[in-house]
């Protein structure tokens, strides 16, 4: 991913680490970057805060300074979960919030954690004072759409998680954004008041119909693009893989621009191990792997072969 | 305080080298770590062609390690010769291009091609991959098999070779020797370990290709064995590898006989692990008054009442 484009908040961050190149610089110039325009940084961050959402729910906020000041909309950051060897590898998580002071400074993030395993169960009880490696920010960031185009965000269960950084970003492009938003029942509707706070408007689905729609998020994103009006569209989508193709579809059927946020099985994070790879049809129309930590996680979704693809 | 070591020809500034398959091409770290500060990185294994390797999942964990079946996914050589060997040349990288080949004309090309671009520093012979049908581990479990793509790269160039040892056979010393008599300059293991990961719910392989490689803590002890093993039967350098995941388990390596390691797996978990080996490895020649880095390789104590 060598025209990687990641337009950051803020300047170069200087708390960053010395490890920063010098081999082949001239008058103490950095080398150009490779992949990364930011450093990633390797924080032990320790556990400000843990809000517990629901049984299998909760948010992690992780004294992260650095990243959170160096995090663009959609970017991750991988988590290791164990000072020891199990599990041995870190877990890839969406930024869900930068969490700023007093000031408006960048002072920590939020995830969004779903436990499914031992890692997210580690992370589901973790408490105030323990701490974790964070290493990020990591990955090819959303391209926010600007007026007159609108942003419609379309996220299932724990897909919610990089949509918060991104409608921040709308809110200060001044887009007019729409939040589609389903999950099994009401309860599992989470902290849409984030989104309300940035003028987004809410249209919410629930499989048991508790809130909002009855049955699959499809519904009220259908019934939208059915009275859609002139305005140019931009959907982004993150979620179950069939949601995501489903709205990817719909994408294609309308010429609508769309952007999906994958989350596959990740060892390294940094495009080192070969293993989060989707199939992607290249410039000769034949299907290739590429890595989704490098190339991803948001991928325009038009390119991606969804055949095979996992989650 | 001397950290270097030699690999034949070659003089490393420290003994710590980033594994092949776990470090990409050096390219995905250039702006991570500082890639001349490492004592080498081999590449990820190259086939004169592109491939597009195993689809996913292509990684399972298990206890204290990880399966992978990645099916050398890559670039081919010209790819990486024209993108991402100037790259690694501009930050100072001491480049190994592990090399694959499906039949012995294939690795001796290979060898060709690398020889006549500029920054390659040596090449491993990847015969050893247990992740795919044809090549590799089909040359690295005959004798025969070895000797014949060690003999044919050997004539191809100049360059050190490096032939990186499955440890999927039963004697891996016996191919250490036939490697050295073959004219390798250094060997490298282990490679991963063949294994297989079942979801006892749906009754499914973990891994979309059945079986796949052990790496990790978890085989960090044969690994050592091998090691020892090789260093008592070959005297050419051995580069060991095998869940080195801190300075004291390279260590563990170098006593056995290790000249050299490599870190792959660590190297995921902990992509900064470069500095901390660097100084780990200082602080313990400080406390053992080791004035030489090299003074530790094979330096087991094995007392009087051991068997071997």
């Amino acid at each position: 991913m060598r025209n990687l484009s990641i337009q950051p908040k803020v300047g170069h961050d200087t708390r960053a680490p010395s490890i920063l190149l010098h081999a082949g610089t001239g008058g103490g110039h950095r080398t150009r970057p490779v992949y990364w325009p930011h450093m990633p940084l390797d924080v032990g961050a320790a556990v400000i805060a843990t809000t517990r959402l629901s049984g299998d729910y909760n948010i992690l906020t992780l004294d992260a300074p650095a990243i959170a000041a160096a995090a663009a909309p959609g970017q991750f950051v991988m988590i290791r979960t164990s000072a020891g060897s199990d599990p041995l590898l870190r877990r890839p998580f969406s930024i869900f919030e930068i969490v700023r002071d007093a000031r408006g400074t960048p002072a920590a993030i939020t995830i969004l954690n779903k436990r499914v395993g031992v890692g997210t169960s580690r992370l589901a009880c973790a408490r105030e004072g323990d701490r974790f490696d964070v290493l990020g920010p990591l990955g090819r960031p959303f391209t926010p759409a600007a007026p007159p185009a609108e942003a419609w965000l379309v996220a299932g269960g724990v897909g919610l998680a990089p949509f918060a950084t991104l409608a921040e970003a709308l809110a200060s492009l001044g887009t007019s954004t729409t939040l589609f938003y389903g999950a099994r029942r009401a309860g599992e509707l989470f902290r849409t008041e984030i989104f309300e706070r940035l003028g987004v408007r809410l249209a919410l689905a629930t499989e048991d119909g508790s809130r909002g729609d009855r049955g699959l998020i499809t519904v009220p994103l259908d019934r939208a693009l059915a009275a859609r009006g002139a305005a140019p569209v931009r959907l982004y989508a993150c979620g179950p893989t069939p949601m995501m193709r489903a709205v990817a579809e719909r994408a294609a059927a309308h010429g609508l621009a769309c952007e999906v946020s994958l989350e596959q099985t990740m060892g390294c994070g940094l495009g080192g191990c070969y293993s989060c790879v989707v199939r992607v049809r290249g410039a000769d129309g034949a299907p290739h792997y590429v890595r989704s930590c490098i190339n991803g996680p948001v991928m325009d979704a038009a390119s991606l072969v969804w055949e095979g693809l996992g989650h | 305080m001397d950290l270097t070591t030699r690999i034949g020809p070659l003089t490393l500034k420290n003994p710590f080298i980033a594994a092949s398959g776990c470090f990409g091409y050096g390219v995905e770290y250039a702006d991570v770590v500082d890639l001349a500060s490492l004592g080498a990185l081999v590449v990820k294994g190259l086939f004169l062609a592109p491939r597009e390797g195993h689809p996913p999942p292509r990684i399972v964990e298990t206890p204290s390690g990880m399966l992978n079946a990645i099916g050398l996914q890559g670039v081919g050589v010209h790819r990486f010769v024209e993108e991402h060997l100037p790259v690694l040349r501009g930050r100072h990288a001491v480049t190994i291009v592990n090399i694959c080949g499906s039949s012995v004309e294939e690795y001796a090309e290979l060898a060709r091609i690398l020889s006549d671009a500029e920054g390659v520093a040596a090449l491993e012979l990847n015969i050893s991959c247990p992740n795919i049908k044809a090549g590799g581990i089909q040359f690295g479990c005959s004798l025969v098999g070895t000797r014949d793509v060690v003999e044919a790269v050997r004539r191809a160039t100049r360059l050190p070779i490096i032939p990186k040892l499955t440890p999927n056979v039963t004697d891996v010393a016996s191919f250490a020797r036939a490697a050295e008599e073959a004219g390798a300059d250094a060997v490298s293991l282990v490679n991963t370990f063949l294994a297989m990961a079942i979801d006892v719910e749906t009754r499914r392989p973990k891994l979309s290709n059945v079986m796949g490689g052990l790496s990790g803590p978890a085989i960090r002890p044969i690994a050592v064995r091998m090691v020892y093993e090789c260093r008592q039967l070959v005297s050419i350098p051995i580069i060991g590898m095998g869940g080195i995941a801190s300075a004291a388990d390279a260590i563990e390596f170098m006593l056995a006989g290790a000249n050299a390691v490599q870190v792959g797996t660590a190297n995921f978990v902990d992509p900064f692990i470069w500095t901390r080996l660097v100084d780990g490895l200082r602080a313990y020649m400080a406390r053992h008054d080791v004035a030489r880095a090299a003074d530790l390789v094979g330096a087991v104590d094995l007392g009087a009442g051991a068997r071997r």
